[in-house]
This record gives structure tokens, C-alpha cells and sequence, in this order.
């Protein structure tokens, strides 16, 4: 197959954001989640645990909590304001004040028609969820300090309030307190105080509260009495959750450890049960903040960055795949765009892009060897997005000549002029606000226009003009119309086609000369990852959350043969047990039969002309190719070249036919960049 | 096991001895010499030192017997016969006894008139009541029913069945087993004999008849439990003492089993023959003969003897010229027999036969405080029985086949493989020497239980119990083995080092200071204080493993020969490899002592085991603040020569096989100087030598900042070659097949 020169990237200094809440969605299978800056993300358990949706953060709207209301996600911050999350939009609907200071929790009823937040002045407030938004409806009795966390009796008639020494329950018809129980009670240093971090109201009739004592306490709220107590950890218990069956319950510390409880039967066939503390887990590094317990997973984030799903054993029908542990650190899209012709690569940070020129090596070598550099790679241009909101989507031209980005409520264009050792930008003015919003953006290959995704499935094409000028030039829109935001698009290497892929997950292939409607691919049940256009062929490749892949052949409106093979033959086991999407496909012009693409974990490339492995073969078979001779190598051969030398990898694309560019962040170049943790067990200590 | 020679036995007669007698008490008319006469029964009063003695009147009389003197005596009513001796109820310290065969009396010591104490009149005729420690009084009717006396005082008329018809019992006994009692008698008829054995709890009766040896007549009985097994013996009117076994667990419903015979002991000493009249077992290798020595041509002298039956010797005799009631009875390592008109107590003393004690191995056998014996009687009745299988060892030779098959058996049941080892090691406890040794080794064959160690330890603890017990024991060669072979530590035989100190068995000293893992600091540092204290000259009689030293001590040896490599051809090569090395090698010449050894090899080795051994700082430095001063600086001389010694090789590493390491010595030094400071600042003659240990140091802390000097300039080195490796970018090539 070949030797390629590999520009192993490492300074994109990303930092994923830490896990700040967690909203497990049970009908939709779906989690919503929340980061520290603002960045709410939702997860599709369904689709290969897919990060479906992302709407980026704004410096001002932290998020403290989150709520699904049936299908619609609510969050609350300490800005005071609730907000509801367009998820088909990826934008924020509607935010109404709390009028009680900053919000530090909510929750939802059971039936999804209120909510209740829990402000910094102590007030409990409910919601009415009405279309279109939220409705003031009642202020619940006042008491001091700030309301930490919420949970509403399943019958929707109490809601008990967690705050700072104590907690206490509401009567939701009456607003009044109709218990507070002290939860520092018991502590002997008197003068520290114990906060209530969770909150749990069991149909029971029982309180369960985790606490910065490292305490997991029952209580029946109606004596008034501890009916159980649990000190978990030395560190604070900072989050909780139930699960639906209110039979199990995660807690999550601020050492990183996660422990299960479970309700079990005192003796075995007996009728007295008691919570047990069960399993332990350890998979964070940092404060895990938020917890969610889905029928059967163990979730729960940390301020480590990390998404960590935990499928419980014994809750498992299949016990090989499925019930595997995941773990996810990487956003499931591209951050990182290169421009090929340049040798620049454009890394998308939340609220900056920078631009780096790839350094350059005329040295020669085998398999495996550093070469010398020439030249070392260039920080070209650090470009800082004004205001709070952060950068949806970012782009560079293969040219290097144009730069563009958007946030939420901005689109900027720039003209990139490269003399001698200097750079010089130019923005762009007056550039069409009718643009936005912006989910994705793609140059085409002459740099000649710009392909703006943008929400109700449109994508609006705009002709970039020399010296310095666009000119929005035609919008296409699927001829059925769609209320969900286009977030891949696909352009054909000779500007002919373009593919977008939508929210709802069907991908439209327009005709651009014509500016028409070409076709739609057949929907499959599952997200798309990844697309790209052959330049050759004008193939579409469709990469699918579930690791399937598929070919499209754009003239021909259909599969192609070999899409129909692999569909028929199946792929390989290995293959679809990665539990990290493709998030990237791209050709090399001069071998046509070859797809490359990658995760978070490897690079691949396809060799069409080769046959697919059976589950019988070894799939990542480099190693043993490289150790055997020439002659026996041949009758190993299979389609698949995976390398996973270069992990976790965030973007890769070939620069020319023997050129490769990968853009690595090592795991432990992030844990150096986070503070450290608030509590570290020490051997012996 | 080879029997006694003719020399040895005279040695052999030191191991059992009688001592001072005195007399007890006067009989009366009915008491006295003669085989009608004498008392009816001796027995154990309700605590240590005291006896029931019941003549064959109507009294009983409770002695004290070191003070000779009566506590107490109650007397039937005139007409009234006492036909069963008095015994004490050791639980509810009363006394019973049965008058007139059928009416017994219970009463207290505070009760003055027999006659007006608890009266039962019983339906048969009593032949013997035995109390027993554990397990109250069992009545034995003369019919062969035996009760309790709980279940007879419930209705003491009630019917008893005879079960022996015509045989009449000659003797009973009683034991323990198992919390349980077991009662044996033997009956005779027609000159037959047969033994009954009786479980009360569990109905089990068992009739054996005994196998008759031709011409010969059963004249008295005594019996011993032991693992199950009851072991009877027998004396013959043909001078012989014949041990039968009575396993107690045999299921066997056959009638009338033979229970075959063993000779173990013939009674006659160089043609003089014993006819003995009754006999006591004192240990399990002795046994107490009353009886009268007949040598032909000669008066029969009666005389007490006591025999080996081990050896089938007989250790020592004493003639009884007033004529005896040929009984006896012993208690508390004390004979009771009458002897003309007296009770007469004859102390004795009996140790625990060895062949390594008969050959003299054993110093000081005769130092009378020391000899440890079993008092047969005093004994728990668990471990009443000793080990009788070392015994049947012993005396296997002269026993039938039969008697080979039943040892056979006896000994699957009694040490069957899962037999555990603590129980083992019990029943060990009181085996000779050999036996005990042997039966060890045994255990240790059966090689990797599952607890193999624990079982090693157990085994090491049970021997050095036995060293403590008896100081002059000490299984000098089988302990080294054991620990040479086995991987002990410290924790699981933790007396063992304690004894070898005090034994002073150097060798093994450092066998398990090389070998245990956890020696606390305390021995640690009793094992260099003795090795520093042991004179040199001592020591080279001793056989030590001199691998640690021998490869560079060098006091037997000449230095030029020796390390011919060093000069070579009349020049130094050490001269051209490094400076500073040589001046200290120069000033070592200089003065005189100091690059010999300043220990012999043999102390080396020793201490080179102690300097190698695990310690913790903390624990060791107090007690090596206790250190004589001249040893203290005998073992600086010595560390002082292993760090030169160290420093001559570039390696730091001193030749051969498990020497001590340039850091164990150091950290030694360290610590002994820790300990001793003020000692050594004191002592004039440490003080040549701290200045040479100084200069030594200095010397090497100047090389070693030349070191450290080379070590930062490389450091600095790698760091820039780090530098150029590029942490972020970096062009590689890549092979896809």
C-alpha cells in the first residue's frame, strides 16, 4: 500500500470543559448534558451513544441544572434566567428571569408539566411548562439560604429542598414547609457547615440526601427521623440519582469515586429490604458533579471532562458489547479544518481559532523513524471571537486564504494575506446576518464560495469574492422542508454536488450548478457521523453512529456495488465494537479504491479492491503484516488498514498523496491543564 | 531400636529411682502382712496430697500424707462391714462407701457418725465404686451392671442385671474417654480370664476373653486409655507382665472376641525370678512390681522394684524384709504399700527413658531437681494414656504376629492421616526422645500438606518445648536440618533462636539469621552481642558456613599470594587506576592493623549473617545502645574493614557468595555509631580508629562530589538531548500494508 509522512500534530491544546449536570431522558433514550462553560450536548443512548446535539455555551449562561420536560431539555443558571434549548434549532428557544437570584437547582414533576428551581435567596419557585415556554405559577414558602438541589415526590405533592445544614419539604398545594430536618445533627465539629449537594424524594415517602460529609443519609421526612446513614467517602457526595424503578442509586464524590446502592432484601426471599452500598467505581480523575441513572447504566461526569456510562451487569440481556464501559472525552465532531493546498490547519477553541502552518521535512526513512525537520510548524494568527458566545463552527479554505467562523449570533469572514513572515487578516464587512444561524461551514475546493449548514435544513451558498467580498448567492433547501438544523455537509471535489445532513438524520444531495435538489439518500436509523464525496467517482461515503458504512453513488442516485457487498457480507465484529463515531472520511485523489477515515482511537484506511475481513480474520493486522515476508503477505490482505498508533486522535487528513497530517491530544497533556483535583487519595494517607 | 546392652544397663539404672520413705500410719489387727490381711483399698482423697484409706474392718480414714498425719475417720456401726472402699465424689466432695455389699452411705467431711448420714439400700450386692474426676462416682455391681451413682439414687431399688453368671470379677478400673466414663473389669472362671468393657452412656458392653498362656493364672490387672485404646496388662503367675490392647471403638458384634497377648516384660533379673503379687504402671516405659525375688538356693526376699520395660531392665529394687500385703497403690509419684505392721509411702523418682540418655549423651542425669518424670496418676485423663505406639516400637520384637497384626490396626485408628498435627504433637508430648524425633520427622516426610509450614512450625515449637522442659535436651543436628531444609521465619517458631542462644548453637544462629525473614530487633541484637562476646578460639572448633567471608578475608592467608592480580611484575596496577584509592591503600599499609581482619573468619561469618538480616533502625538503635564498649569497637573495626574492603572494588561489592552490601554496612556504621557515640568519644582505643574511619570517609566523600560534579554535567546533557526530541510536533513515517 505505501509509506506516508505523518505531521504528528500535538499542540492543539484543547481542553474539553468539565461535565457540570446530567438529565437522563427515559422515553428518548437520550442524555442531556451540561459543561461548565455553558455547552449543553445531547447524547443519543440509541444511536451508539451518539453526541447528537450541541449548542455552545455563552460566557454569561452557566448552567446549573437540567431538565427534560417530555421531549423539551430546560436549563437553569446562575444567571437566574430558565432557558429552554431549541434542540432542533441547537439554539436557545426562550429564557425567562426566576426573580430569585441565581438558580442553583431544578426539577422536573413527574408528568413534565412543572418545574420547580431551587434560587440563591432560598425560595423554591414553580413553572408552569406551557407551549412555546414557561409560566410564573407559584412562589413556595422562603426560607434562609440558597436551595441546592430539588426532588418532587413522584406524586407530584411535596418537593423537598436541599440546602445548607439542612433541608426541608414543601408542600407543593400549600407552599408551606411542612418539615425541616437538620442534617448536621450528628456532626461533632458543630462550627462546619454540612451542605446538602443531592437530593432524592423515593414514592416511599423516604429523603435520601448525600452531603459534603461524604454522608448518603434516609430519612422518613414525615417523623422527622434518620432512618439510615451511609458515610460513603472522605469527600463531599456532590451529586445523586435514583433510578426509575427506585431501586438503585449512584452517588458521585468529589475524590472522582462513584458508588452504587442498592435496595436488596435483608436475607434472601425475604420481604425487608435495605439500602446496601454495592459496587465502587473509580473512573474519574476529578469531582464528579453529576450523575444519572438510566434503567441500565450507572452515568455520571466529572470536572475531568470525562462522560463515563457504566452498563450494570446484571441489567444486561447481552453481556459482550453492550454491556461494556464507555467513556467519552472528545467532542463527536470536528474541531480542527486543514487546509490542504497551505499546509495550515485552522483548531477551533471555544471562544478562539487559531492557525498553525505545518512544518516541513526533506528527510527520507522507514517505517516507524522521526524525520528531521526543515522547518518547524508556525503559530500564524491567533483570532479571538468577540463577545460571550462561543464559536459554533469554524473553516478554512484549501487555499489558506479565507478563514470564516459563526457564533450564535455572529458570522465573520476573513481574507488571510500571507507576505513573506508576516500575516495579515481581513475581515470581511458586512457580511449578510441573514446567514445565520451557522453549524457548519465548507469551502470549496477552488475557494471560490462558502457553504453555510444553517438551521431548517438549508444551507446557504455564498460567492466569495477577490480582493475581499461575499455575495450570498442562493439558499437550497430540501424540497420537503425540515425543522432540524443541518450539521455535516459534503462537497464534491468538482463543485458539482453537495451532500447535507440534517438533525433528523436524512441527507440531501443538491445539484449545485443548477442549484437543485438532486436527491436523498434512504433514511437509516441511525445518526450520521461522517459523509464525503468521492473526487472521483462523485460517491457519496456515509459513516453511521452504529459503524456502518455505506456508499452512494450521487449520478447513479444508488448504493454502489460494493456498499451492497459490505451490506451483504457484513463488517467485521471489531469493527463495529469501536465505541467512538467517525468523524472524518477523506480520498486520496491519486488512489482511488482508497477511503480514509478515523475515530478518536484509529486511523483507517479502505481499501476497496481488497476483500473485507471475516470475523474469523484479525482485524488490526498491521503487526503481523510487517513481521511477515512479501510473499505471504498477500493472503492476509484485507480491506481494512487500521493504525492506532496515533491516539486519541481529533482530526486527520492527507495533505497530498503521501502526505498525512493527524492532530493528536494526549489524555495526559489535558489532566496537567486541569486544576487539581479537590481531594487525592494518597497510598498510606 | 536395639535393646540395652549389658553395659549400658547399668546406666540405665539411674533413670528410675526410689527415694526416702517414711511410714503413713499404724494398722490395726485386720491390717497387716499377708495376703488375707493388709487394708481393702488406698484411695485419692478430695484434693492433692490426700488418700482414703479403708481397711477391711469398718473405718476409712482421710490422710494428709506429706504430714503424715489423719484429717479424718469414720467408722460403720459394730457389726457393720465396710465391703467397698470409700471414694471421694471429686465434684461434690463427698465421701461414698457400701456396707454390708448393699447399703451405701454418702456423707461429708463436716458429718461425724456414719450412721446417720444418707442411707440407700440397693437391690444387688456392689463390687467396686470408681470416682472419677470428670465424671462422678460409677457404681460396678458384683452381677457386672454398672450405674451411675445419679442414675441409681433415683431409685436405688432398682433391678440389676447380672450379666457375667458365674465369673467372678477380680478387678475393675475406670476412665475418662471422650467426657464419657468407660469401666473395664476382669472376671475369672475356671481359670479363664475375661475382660468386660463397658460405656455407660453409650450401652456399649464389650466381653473379650483373654488368650491363656498355659499353666499360668492372671494374679492382678492395671489398665491405661490412651487415643481410644485401651491398653491392659496383665501379670501372670509365670513372671511375666503381658499387655493386651482393647480398641474402645470396635463395632464388631462378634462374641466373646480373644484378645491377644504381648509379652511386655519378663520379670526375672540375672536367675533370680520376681513373683510378683501386684504391679502399677508409673510411666510408659516403667512399671512398679511388688513382689517377692526368689533365687534359687535362696530365702524369697520380698522387695519393690521398678522396671524399664523398654529396655526389659530392671532399674532399681527395694527389699521389704517385714513381709508386705502384697498391694500397692501410687499417688502423686508416692508408693503406698504396707510393710509389716505400717502404711509405708516410698517416694520415687522416674524420668523418661532415652537411648540418648542411656549412652550417656545426656550430662547430669542424676541431678535429682532436674529430671522431668510423668505422674502417671495426676495426669488428666486424656493424657493419663501416653503414647503407646513408640512403646509397641520398642517392644515390637518379641511380639507374635498376631500381636503385629493388631499394632497394625491399632495404629491405623490411632494415627490415621488425618490426624492432626497438634494432636500428633500431644500425643507426642511425653515420647522418648527418639521416638519423639522420629515421629517428627515422619510428619515432616509427608512433605506438602496444605499448612506445611504451619505444621513445621508446630513441629520446631513442640521440639523446643521439649529443650525448655528438659535442659538437657537439645536435638542440636535435627533443628538445623529442619531449618537448613524449611522455609521457616521467626514469627512461626519464635522460641527457637531464644533456645539456640542459650545453647549457644552458633551455627544455627546463623542459619536462621540468613534464612528468617523477621527476626525482631531484640534477638537480633542478642545474636551479635553473643557472637562478639564468643572468643575466636572457640569458635574455630566450630563448624560455620564461612561462604560470606572466605572469598576476601584474608588473616590465614598470605596477602601477596593471594592477590597476585594487585602486584604484578613489580608494579602496582593500582597505582595507575586511581589516585586517591591508592593513597588510602597507601595509608592502610601504613599502619599496622589495618587492613587485617580484625575477627576471626568464623566471627565473620557470623556477623556478616547478622549484618545482612532485616531491622528496623528504630527498634535495634536502643538496644544496641546496650553494647559493651569493647565490643562496640570491635564491631566498628570490623565494619571499618568491610567498607574498605568494599572500597577497594570500583563496584563497591565485596567478593563471594551472600557477602554483606556496601549499604548494609554502611547503614550499620551509621547506626552503631548512632548508639555508641558517647562511648566511643570516651574510649581511648576507638579513637585511632574513628580518626582513621574519618579520614577513610573524607576521602570518599571527596570522590563522590567529584561523582556528583560528572553526574550534574551528564544530567544537563540528557536534559538538552531531551529538549531536542520535539514533544509536539514531530514528522514520523508511517507503513500501511
Amino acid at each position: 500500500m505505501g509509506e506516508f509522512e505523518v505531521h504528528r500534530v500535538r499542540f492543539f491544546g484543547l481542553v474539553p470543559a468539565g461535565v457540570r449536570c446530567l438529565a437522563w431522558q427515559p422515553r428518548g433514550d437520550r442524555l442531556g448534558l451540561a459543561r461548565t462553560d455553558g455547552t449543553v450536548e445531547v447524547y443519543n443512548f440509541a444511536a451508539n451513544y451518539f453526541q447528537e446535539k450541541v449548542i455552545p455555551g455563552h460566557e454569561a449562561r452557566s448552567v446549573e441544572a437540567l431538565c427534560w420536560a417530555g421531549e423539551r431539555l430546560f436549563g437553569a443558571g446562575l444567571s437566574g434566567e430558565i432557558t429552554e434549548y431549541d434542540l432542533a434549532g441547537l439554539c436557545v428557544a426562550c429564557s425567562v428571569d426566576g426573580c430569585g437570584g441565581p438558580i442553583w437547582s431544578m426539577a422536573v414533576n413527574s408528568s413534565g408539566t412543572q418545574l420547580a428551581i431551587g434560587c440563591d435567596d432560598g425560595s423554591v419557585k414553580l413553572f408552569q411548562v406551557v407551549p412555546g415556554g414557561i409560566q410564573f405559577e407559584q412562589n413556595l414558602d422562603r426560607r434562609k439560604g440558597r436551595v441546592l438541589c430539588l426532588s418532587w415526590h413522584p406524586l407530584e405533592t411535596h418537593i423537598a429542598a436541599g440546602s445548607i445544614d439542612s433541608f426541608r419539604v414543601l408542600d407543593v398545594c400549600s407552599g408551606q414547609t411542612v418539615q425541616r430536618i437538620m442534617v448536621n445533627y450528628h456532626v461533632k465539629k458543630v462550627k462546619q457547615e454540612c451542605i446538602v449537594w443531592g437530593i432524592a424524594f423515593l414514592s416511599s415517602g423516604t429523603v435520601v440526601t448525600s452531603d459534603s460529609f461524604g454522608r448518603v443519609q434516609f430519612w422518613d421526612w414525615e417523623q422527622g427521623t434518620l432512618l439510615d446513614s451511609h458515610t460513603v467517602s472522605n469527600s463531599a457526595i456532590l451529586s445523586l440519582a435514583v433510578s426509575e424503578k427506585e431501586d438503585s442509586i449512584i452517588v458521585g464524590t468529589s475524590a472522582g469515586a462513584t458508588y452504587q446502592f442498592q435496595l436488596l432484601p435483608v436475607k434472601l426471599s425475604s420481604q425487608e429490604k435495605r439500602w446496601i452500598r454495592t459496587k465502587p467505581f473509580h473512573y474519574h480523575t476529578h469531582d464528579v458533579r453529576a450523575v444519572a441513572h438510566s434503567s441500565t447504566a450507572l452515568i455520571s461526569g466529572g470536572l475531568d471532562a470525562q462522560l463515563v456510562i457504566r452498563p450494570l451487569m446484571e441489567k444486561m440481556q447481552d453481556k459482550g458489547y453492550e454491556a461494556a464501559l464507555r467513556k467519552f472525552t472528545f467532542p463527536h465532531r470536528r474541531l480542527v479544518s486543514c487546509a490542504r493546498e497551505a499546509r495550515l490547519l485552522l483548531f477551533q477553541f471555544s471562544q478562539h481559532l487559531e492557525l498553525w502552518r505545518l512544518g516541513s521535512t526533506n528527510g527520507t526513512g522507514k517505517d516507524g523513524d522521526v524525520l528531521p525537520l526543515s522547518s518547524m510548524p508556525e503559530h500564524l494568527v491567533q483570532l479571538k471571537s468577540k463577545g460571550p458566545e462561543h464559536i459554533y463552527c469554524s473553516c478554512i479554505s484549501p487555499c489558506g486564504s479565507w478563514v470564516a467562523y459563526a457564533t450564535a449570533s455572529r458570522f465573520h469572514l476573513y481574507r488571510v494575506h500571507y507576505e513573506d513572515d508576516s500575516v495579515r487578516i481581513e475581515k470581511i464587512p458586512k457580511v449578510s446576518k441573514l446567514l445565520l444561524p451557522a453549524y457548519q461551514l465548507q469551502f470549496s475546493s477552488d475557494s471560490s464560495s462558502l457553504f453555510i449548514a444553517s438551521a431548517r435544513g438549508c444551507v446557504h451558498v455564498v460567492l466569495l469574492l477577490e480582493p475581499g467580498g461575499c455575495r450570498h448567492l442562493h439558499t437550497l433547501q430540501p424540497p420537503s422542508g425540515s425543522p432540524e438544523a443541518v450539521y455535516l455537509l459534503a462537497l464534491s471535489a468538482d463543485g458539482r454536488w453537495l451532500a447535507a445532513v440534517s438533525g433528523d438524520w436524512a441527507i440531501h444531495i443538491y445539484k449545485l450548478k443548477r442549484l437543485k435538489h438532486h436527491c436523498t439518500v434512504p433514511m437509516y436509523s441511525c445518526a450520521v457521523t461522517a459523509v464525503a464525496i468521492h473526487p472521483v467517482t462523485n460517491n457519496l461515503v456515509i459513516a453511521y453512529s452504529d459503524q456502518q458504512l455505506f456508499e452512494f453513488s450521487i449520478p447513479e442516485k444508488q448504493y454502489t456495488d460494493w456498499s451492497r457487498m459490505v451490506q451483504k457480507s457484513g463488517l467485521h465484529k471489531v469493527w463495529l465494537e469501536r465505541d467512538s463515531p467517525i468523524t472524518h472520511i477523506t480520498f486520496n485523489p491519486k488512489n482511488p479504491s482508497h477511503i480514509l477515515l478515523h475515530d478518536t482511537y484509529m486511523f483507517c484506511i479502505i481499501d476497496k479492491s481488497l476483500p473485507l475481513p471475516d470475523n474469523s480474520a484479525l482485524l488490526m493486522n498491521q503487526c503481523i503484516l510487517k513481521q511477515l515476508p512479501e510473499s505471504a503477505r498477500q493472503q492476509q490482505l484485507h480491506a481494512f488498514k487500521i493504525c492506532k498508533k496515533f491516539q486519541p486522535l481529533l482530526f486527520a487528513d492527507l495533505l497530498d498523496e503521501k502526505c498525512l497530517v493527524m492532530v493528536e491530544r494526549p489524555i495526559m497533556d489535558i489532566k496537567t491543564q486541569l486544576p487539581l483535583p479537590t481531594q487525592q487519595k494518597k497510598f498510606g494517607t | 531400636m536395639r535393646h540395652a546392652t549389658s553395659r549400658e544397663r547399668g546406666r540405665l539404672a539411674n533413670m528410675a529411682a526410689l527415694c526416702e520413705s517414711f511410714t503413713l500410719c499404724g494398722l490395726g489387727p485386720s491390717g497387716g502382712v499377708g495376703l488375707d490381711g493388709g487394708l481393702l483399698a488406698l484411695e485419692p482423697g478430695p484434693d492433692r496430697d490426700h488418700v482414703l484409706l479403708t481397711d477391711r474392718g469398718r473405718t476409712a480414714t482421710l490422710f494428709k500424707v506429706s504430714d503424715q498425719k489423719p484429717l479424718g475417720c469414720w467408722s460403720a456401726k459394730h457389726g457393720q462391714i465396710i465391703t467397698c472402699p470409700v471414694v471421694c465424689n471429686f465434684e461434690t466432695r463427698e465421701y461414698i462407701a457400701v456396707h454390708d455389699d448393699k447399703v451405701l452411705r454418702i456423707w461429708k467431711n463436716t458429718d461425724v457418725n456414719l450412721d446417720k448420714v444418707f442411707k440407700a439400700t440397693l437391690s444387688a450386692d456392689v463390687y467396686r465404686i470408681h470416682s472419677l474426676p470428670k465424671g462422678g462416682p460409677v457404681v460396678l455391681f458384683k452381677g457386672g451392671g454398672v450405674r451411675t451413682l445419679d442414675v441409681l439414687l433415683e431409685a436405688p431399688q432398682q433391678e440389676i442385671e447380672n450379666i457375667i453368671s458365674d465369673e467372678v470379677i477380680k478387678w475393675s478400673e475406670a476412665f475418662m474417654e471422650h467426657q464419657q466414663p468407660v469401666l473395664i473389669f476382669a472376671t475369672e472362671k475356671n481359670g479363664d480370664s475375661f475382660v468386660y468393657v463397658q460405656k455407660l452412656k453409650m450401652n456399649y458392653l464389650h466381653k473379650y476373653k483373654l488368650e491363656r498362656q498355659e499353666l499360668s493364672k492372671a494374679l492382678s490387672f492395671t489398665a491405661y486409655i490412651k487415643n481410644q485404646i485401651i491398653t491392659l496388662l496383665c501379670l501372670s503367675s509365670n513372671d511375666s507382665v503381658y499387655k493386651f490392647l482393647i480398641p474402645l471403638q470396635q463395632n464388631t458384634e462378634e462374641e466373646e472376641q480373644i484378645l491377644p497377648r504381648s509379652l511386655l516384660l519378663n520379670l526375672s533379673v540375672s536367675g533370680s525370678v520376681l513373683k510378683g503379687t501386684s504391679f502399677v504402671v508409673l510411666d510408659k516405659d516403667h512399671i512398679a512390681v511388688l513382689g517377692s525375688l526368689a533365687t534359687a538356693g535362696e530365702e524369697s526376699k520380698e522387695c519393690l522394684t521398678i522396671w524399664n520395660t523398654k529396655f526389659q531392665t530392671l532399674q532399681t529394687s527395694k527389699e521389704l524384709p517385714l513381709g508386705t500385703s502384697g498391694q500397692i497403690w501410687c499417688y502423686e509419684k508416692k508408693f503406698f504399700f504396707t510393710h509389716g505392721k505400717v502404711l509405708t509411702v516410698v517416694m520415687y523418682k522416674c524420668e523418661t527413658s532415652s537411648l540418648a540418655a542411656a549412652v550417656g549423651k545426656l550430662k547430669d542425669s542424676q541431678a535429682p531437681d532436674v529430671s522431668s518424670f510423668v505422674d502417671w496418676n495426676t495426669l488428666g485423663d486424656e493424657e493419663l494414656v501416653i503414647s503407646f505406639q513408640s512403646q509397641q516400637s520398642v517392644a515390637l520384637k518379641p511380639e507374635s504376629r498376631m500381636t503385629l497384626r493388631s499394632k497394625k490396626n491399632t495404629v491405623a485408628k490411632v494415627q490415621p492421616d488425618t490426624l492432626s498435627v497438634g494432636q500428633l504433637l500431644l500425643n507426642l508430648k511425653d515420647a522418648s526422645t527418639t521416638v519423639f524425633e522420629n515421629e517428627l520427622r515422619q510428619v515432616m516426610s509427608k512433605g506438602q500438606m496444605p499448612d506445611f509450614q504451619a505444621t513445621i512450625g508446630c513441629v520446631v515449637t513442640a521440639l523446643i518445648n521439649r529443650c525448655k522442659a528438659n535442659p538437657k535436651y537439645y536435638p542440636r543436628n535435627f533443628l538445623l536440618q529442619i531449618v537448613q531444609n524449611q522455609d521457616l521465619s521467626y514469627s512461626l517458631c519464635p522460641d527457637l533462636m531464644v533456645v539456640a542462644l542459650e545453647k549457644k548453637d552458633l551455627h544455627l544462629l546463623q542459619i536462621c539469621l540468613q534464612r528468617f525473614p523477621d527476626i525482631p530487633e531484640e534477638i537480633t541484637y542478642a545474636c551479635l552481642k553473643a557472637f562478639l562476646s564468643i572468643s575466636d578460639a572457640y569458635l574455630q572448633r566450630i563448624d560455620l558456613n564461612l561462604e560470606s567471608v572466605i572469598c576476601y578475608l584474608d588473616i590465614e592467608f598470605n596477602d601477596k599470594e593471594v592477590k597476585t592480580e594487585i602486584v604484578e611484575n613489580g608494579f602496582s596496577t593500582e597505582l595507575e587506576q586511581d589516585i586517591w584509592e591508592t593513597k588510602i591503600t597507601k595509608k592502610l599499609h601504613g599502619t599496622s592493623d589495618g587492613e587485617s581482619c580484625p575477627v576471626g573468619p568464623q566471627k565473620a561469618a557470623l556477623l556478616n549473617a547478622v549484618l545482612r538480616s532485616a531491622y528496623s533502625e528504630t527498634f535495634l538503635l536502643p538496644h544496641l545502645k546496650n553494647l559493651p564498649a569493647q565490643q562496640a569497637v570491635l564491631f566498628l573495626r570490623y565494619l571499618y574493614y568491610l567498607y574498605v574492603k568494599c572500597s577497594e572494588k570500583i563496584n563497591t561489592t565485596l567478593p563471594g557468595t551472600c557477602p554483606p552490601t556496601v549499604n548494609q554496612i554502611m547503614d550499620w556504621l551509621c547506626l552503631l555509631l548512632d548508639a555508641q557515640f558517647s562511648v566511643m568519644v570516651m574510649l581511648p582505643e576507638a579513637k585511632e580508629l574513628l580518626s582513621k574511619l574519618h579520614k577513610f570517609v573524607r576521602a570518599q566523600v571527596r570522590f563522590y562530589s567529584e561523582l556528583n560534579k560528572i553526574e550534574g554535567s551528564l544530567q544537563e546533557l540528557q536534559r538538552l538531548n531531551h529538549q531536542k526530541d520535539p514533544h509536539t510536533y514531530s514528522v514520523e513515517v508511517l507503513e500501511l500494508i
